[in-house]
């Protein structure tokens, strides 16, 4: 009796939430489900059960297809370089020298700065005719004239992900700088006095204690690559030609400038199956590593 | 660690001051650019260093003076505090009860599960449907209707925090209440909300944070002063037709103080709080 009354006070304390999750996630979550299969317009009338067609169309069309491998492209070497060169950082702030508590203070900048102020911040550095990093670059002598970056399709994306780049960097590394002070030192000495090398050192000794939290910033950051709109948005717009034009966008412009709600549902889902399957690959990745390293 | 050579170490502060000089560059580029004169941002060579320093366009962008720039850009950083905060309100208020039911009653965690799973869903999977929704209850283009979307982003990233936060705190106390007569909402009052007001300020302060950032559904749904906020104006300033770099460098400035402060300020607690998720799992 007392513990049925207790459940019930449980649950009258998650009301509120659930009831608010429901109106905001849920609900929208199954109107996207049964907008996918109409073809509704944004503004206006209702519009008509039309079955698979929005997703046979998205799926076959060209612009998808291009979409879908710019995110995977983004999503891949973004999220690569970030989780590489921030363990390297991680590992040079796990050293003694100068200045640390400095340093990892700064790391925290990157990550405050709103990545909208971050998108703009390197849409002026990289400007054609007035951009420091033109400035920069000619000054050293590795360029001899003023490039467009972002305006054109071979150099935007690097450019992008250049500057996503810096903003999260700092994250992976005080990650793995966390996890990095949770080697106990009397292991590192034990193999430093086996005559272990550096590589068997960092494979056999410093590795498995990073893995678990870098797999959770690696799963994380994939997950946000993926999603990634800001940036871009303001960046480059999805140009030029289309060159940076990941799925997200696509999907705004779909739904929102073309104001076809239905096909702009169904590329919506798509892109959200498609994080589904990344989180869960990633997961069972993490468990049969966890289950190896044990 | 223990023998350091002399050659690594001069490695290891070399790479340090790379390292602090690619943070430090861009983020001074941009107060550099905020009080630069135009031809100093437009000389070629360009002038890294301006002659004189000049906090004018603070000013220009920060007075209300009828149809000047500043008067939008005064309206959006209203509206950004406006909508943030009041999401932020509620975001605590519902999840608050919801953080302290979950950590008590494992039984119950599954629907906290379930509530962290939404992070994975991109925004664009919920945007035309509340586009709708809104758009019926007439909410479109205002605070009030951006702030109840961002609950969607605010209210399971906020329980999480919570119910993280009361994990530590001991059940003894509640039961000791619980005996002494005390009824379950006078127990969560006055004997967790004290014990729990840190982690309740970092809750406060990181949402209050995601929704000062937030930029998607703040694009989609609002479309003037009345409740465009401080991200879609600055986002406005850089597509647009403004020539004047310094002004949007200077807007960029304005909008990154606030979270800047805080990171800086609640260095600690933020890298513990970043850190823990990664290390416990």
């Amino acid at each position: 009796m007392l513990s049925d009354r207790k459940t019930l006070h449980v649950w009258l304390l998650m009301l509120p939430l659930l009831c608010v999750m429901i109106a905001v996630i849920g609900w929208p979550l199954i109107d996207t489900i049964r907008l996918s299969f109409t073809n509704t317009r944004l503004v206006g009338s209702e519009g008509e059960f039309v079955g698979l067609h929005n997703f046979t169309k998205m799926l076959s069309s060209r612009n998808f297809q291009r979409a879908f491998s710019t995110t995977m492209q983004f999503t891949l070497i973004s999220v690569t370089l970030e989780i590489v060169i921030g363990v390297l950082v991680g590992m040079l702030l796990n050293q003694k020298f100068y200045g640390r508590t400095i340093l990892r203070g700064m790391l925290i900048l990157p990550w405050a700065l709103p990545t909208v102020v971050n998108a703009t911040l390197w849409r002026l550095i990289y400007n054609p005719e007035y951009g420091a990093f033109n400035a920069a670059l000619l000054k050293l002598g590795i360029i001899d004239q003023y490039q467009s970056w972002l305006g054109q399709p071979q150099t935007a994306m690097m450019a992008l992900i250049l500057a996503d780049l810096w903003k999260n960097f700092p994250l992976v590394a005080l990650i793995a700088l966390a996890a990095l002070q949770s080697v106990p030192n009397d292991i590192r000495a034990a193999a430093i006095s086996d005559g272990a090398n550096a590589f068997r050192r960092f494979r056999y000794v410093i590795l498995p204690y990073l893995v678990g939290p870098l797999m959770v910033a690696v799963v994380l950051r994939t997950i946000e690559a993926f999603k990634v709109f800001d940036i871009i948005w303001i960046m480059t717009r999805g140009g030029p030609a289309n060159s940076t034009r990941t799925l997200s966008i696509l999907v705004y412009q779909e739904a929102f400038a073309f104001q076809r709600a239905g096909s702009g549902a169904s590329l919506a889902l798509i892109i959200t199956l498609a994080i589904t399957v990344l989180a869960v690959i990633y997961i069972r990745i993490m468990r049969s590593w966890a289950g190896g390293t044990n | 660690m223990e023998h350091q050579s002399r050659a690594f170490s001069i490695f290891v502060h070399a790479m340090a001051l790379l390292v602090a000089m690619v943070i430090l560059a861009p983020l001074l580029w941009l107060f550099i650019m905020s009080v630069s004169s135009n031809a100093d941002l437009s000389a070629k060579p360009l002038h890294f260093w301006p002659e004189v320093f000049d906090f004018s366009r603070y000013g220009q962008l920060l007075s209300r003076s009828n149809n000047s720039m500043g008067e939008a850009f005064v309206a959006s950083l209203f509206n950004s505090i406006k909508v943030a905060s009041m999401a932020t309100l509620i975001a605590l208020a519902i999840g608050i009860p919801a953080g302290w039911a979950a950590s008590r009653n494992p039984r119950v965690g599954w629907s906290l599960g379930a509530v962290v799973a939404t992070y994975m869903l991109p925004p664009v999977a919920l945007s035309v449907p509340l586009y709708m929704i809104l758009a019926k209850a007439g909410l479109l283009n205002t605070t009030w209707g951006l702030a109840l979307v961002y609950l969607s982003i605010l209210a399971p990233f906020s329980t999480w925090l919570l119910k993280a936060g009361f994990d530590p705190i001991p059940r003894d106390l509640e039961m000791a209440a619980a005996i002494d007569g005390a009824r379950l909402d006078q127990t969560l009052r006055i004997v967790i909300l004290p014990l729990a007001m840190p982690v309740i300020a970092t809750s406060l302060i990181f949402a209050f944070l995601l929704a000062w950032d937030e930029f998607f559904y703040a694009l989609l749904f609002t479309s003037n002063q009345q409740a465009k906020t401080l991200t879609v104006a600055i986002a406005d300033l850089a597509g647009g037709r403004v020539s004047d770099y310094g002004l949007i460098a200077t807007a960029g400035v304005l909008a990154a103080l606030p979270p800047v402060f805080v990171g800086v300020l609640m260095q600690r607690a933020l890298i513990s709080g970043l850190t823990n998720g990664g290390v416990k799992g």
